[in-house]
């Protein structure tokens, strides 16, 4: 049984492929939203000075790290909706069961590359936010993130493209992401080589255009005249926000652990204020 | 056309009110005490220039009166009111930083390391503050930093990161970034000590044009001829005190402390 080119190309234009691709896609972005979401607020809890808001932070980063992200997704697909009846409607379709799965482990992930990129940025820079007269919103908004964002950004493109891999794990839940469109095909023929080169063309299409994504976001922050864009950074930087929500593991776990000890040395004592000071402002409105 | 005079001190107090003053401040890091009862004050359009050694709380003494950090003891008046902290029942109560963040608002402060923003060009970072502070309209905004930054000498930077600019030039914006926001004193922490010698006078320059034109200005510096040209009084600060007060000519000829002639001894 040799490599049959016909079936490979046959399936190559396969339109099931090109959906399970953007399943893949929309799966990993959706999950890194959420994860970058929840790992702001974890990352700002980690760098508390109170021990009430660093206790809870570090629990729930011991506890996602913990689980692997196979067992979550059948946790929330398949134990959840015993315990939640309302779990059990329509709505609560793989594709969300797995977003917020994934969403959940990454999240973990995330507060840590948030945490290093705040203490990223220079203390003087919410010193100076702080002497103006800012607010430590204001603070946060418009000094402290956006140079934050533009650390966090090459590792959070890695985490999206560990995560358009990993929501093939959403095969279990019967999710007919792209990996799990190749596997079925291959369940009905036995063509293991065709099927699966499909699948590796159509991996590498995406990290490719990734890839290219991620840098052209990055070059937008380089902060020089001669090739910023005519709006102000902050515009572009709520952009980025939306644009680079997705995201992988293992490797990226140790990575912000080596920046973080560069930029510690920087410190950021004042990013950490400022943030320690939203929650407090959180905390008052309760 | 606008210029600095403007951007001087809005109303104030009673005549004979310091615009700021500090009573008695006290500040301990990590069990060691950095003030141990700073008593300052400041009159509306007076330059004070303070000097002393390293490590002896110059500028922890401007981070306190800036409300940029707490205070373990004293008190700081803005034209004879309360900043930062109130009293009560015998006890000192810091502000939320949220309303600190609006007392900041009547004191300038530029840094030695400038702390620009490096993510923005010279334009909005002077436009940051009335735009994020003042609730200034965004071209109105632009438009009262572009004439700010011509008031230091930049007009034709405006477009530049602080990446792109000089030390000197750095600094300039620095000062148009808190003066845009028409303080009522500024607070200079060592301005020229980070600069390459050749570009210290840029600096020097524009400050002493303030001061002319009457702003209210504390500047810690090494500057001897700044402080002998500029400013009305000078101190001497050692050891988290102020040793000796002087106007310059009397300061730098005939200083009264030992403390203050050993220390003119090393700089001169
Ligand atoms: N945030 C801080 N935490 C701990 N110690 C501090 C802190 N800030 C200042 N200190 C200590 O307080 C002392 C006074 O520092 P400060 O920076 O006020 O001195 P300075 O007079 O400005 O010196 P220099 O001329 O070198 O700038 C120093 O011994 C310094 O180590
Ligand atoms: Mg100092």
């Amino acid at each position: 049984m040799l490599f049959d080119p016909e079936i490979f190309f046959q399936q190559l234009i396969n339109p099931a492929y090109l959906w399970g691709a953007l399943l893949s896609i929309a799966v990993a972005a959706v999950s890194l939203i959420i994860a970058t979401v929840i790992g702001f607020f974890i990352a700002l809890g980690n760098t508390s000075k109170k021990p009430y808001y660093r206790g809870p932070a570090a629990i729930y980063t011991w506890f996602f790290r913990a689980i692997p992200a196979l067992l979550l997704l059948l946790i929330m697909w398949n134990a959840l909706p015993q315990l939640i009846p309302a779990l059990k409607a329509d709505w609560y379709t793989p594709f969300i069961a797995a977003s917020v799965g994934l969403g959940l482990v990454e999240s973990a992930f995330m507060a840590e590359i948030i945490r290093s990129a705040l203490n990223s940025v220079d203390d003087g820079q919410a010193l100076a936010g702080r002497a103006l007269g800012m607010k430590p919103a204001a603070v946060m908004i418009k000094v402290v993130l956006p140079q934050a964002i533009r650390t966090a950004l090459p590792p959070t493109g890695n985490e999206f493209i560990g995560l358009i891999k990993y929501s093939s794990l959403a095969s279990v839940i019967s999710l007919r992401e792209l990996l799990t469109t190749a596997q079925i095909g291959v369940n009905i023929t036995f063509r293991y080589a065709e099927y699966y080169a499909v699948a590796i063309i159509y991996y590498l299409v995406i990290v490719t255009l990734v890839t290219l994504l991620q840098s052209k976001v990055e070059k937008r922050f380089a902060w020089s005249s001669r090739n910023a864009p005519k709006r102000s950074v902050r515009t572009l930087g709520t952009q980025t926000v939306a644009v680079a929500t997705a995201a992988s593991r293992r490797r990226a776990a140790d990575e912000p652990d080596e920046t973080a000890e560069t930029d510690d040395e920087l410190a950021a004592r004042e990013a950490a204020e400022a943030a320690e000071a939203r929650l407090e402002k959180k905390g008052a409105t309760e | 056309m606008t210029d600095i005079r403007d951007a001087v001190a809005t109303p104030a107090a009673k005549p004979g009110t310091p615009t700021l003053e500090v009573r008695d401040l006290h500040k301990t890091y990590a069990g060691i005490e950095v003030l141990k009862g700073v008593e300052f004050a400041i009159d509306k359009g007076q330059v004070k220039a303070v000097l002393g050694p390293s490590g002896s709380g110059k500028s922890t003494m401007l981070r306190l009166m800036a409300l940029l950090e707490p205070a373990d003891r004293g008190a700081i008046l803005l034209n004879g009111k309360r900043i930062g902290a109130e009293d009560r029942g015998g006890r000192m109560h810091h502000y939320p930083e949220r309303r600190l963040a609006v007392e900041r608002r009547d004191i300038g402060m530029v840094f030695q390391r400038f702390n620009l923003f490096p993510h923005l060009n010279a334009l909005e970072n002077v436009a940051l503050g009335l735009t994020s502070v003042q609730d200034v309209a965004r071209e109105e905004a632009k438009e009262r930093a572009y004439k700010m930054l011509s008031r230091v000498g930049l007009g034709d930077r405006d477009h530049h990161y602080p990446s792109e600019l000089s030390g000197g030039q750095q600094q300039r914006v620095a000062i148009a970034r808190a003066l845009v926001l028409n303080p009522q004193v500024m607070l200079f922490d060592e301005p020229t000590s980070a600069l390459d010698p050749e570009l210290v006078g840029e600096v020097l320059d524009v400050m002493e044009q303030l001061a002319d034109e009457g702003m209210t200005m504390i500047v810690v510096t090494h500057e001897v001829r700044f402080a002998r040209r500029a400013a009305d009084q000078v101190t001497l600060f050692d050891s988290g005190i102020i040793v000796e007060q002087a106007e310059p000519e009397e300061f730098f000829e005939n200083p009264q402390h030992e403390r203050t002639k050993q220390f003119l001894r090393h700089v001169h």
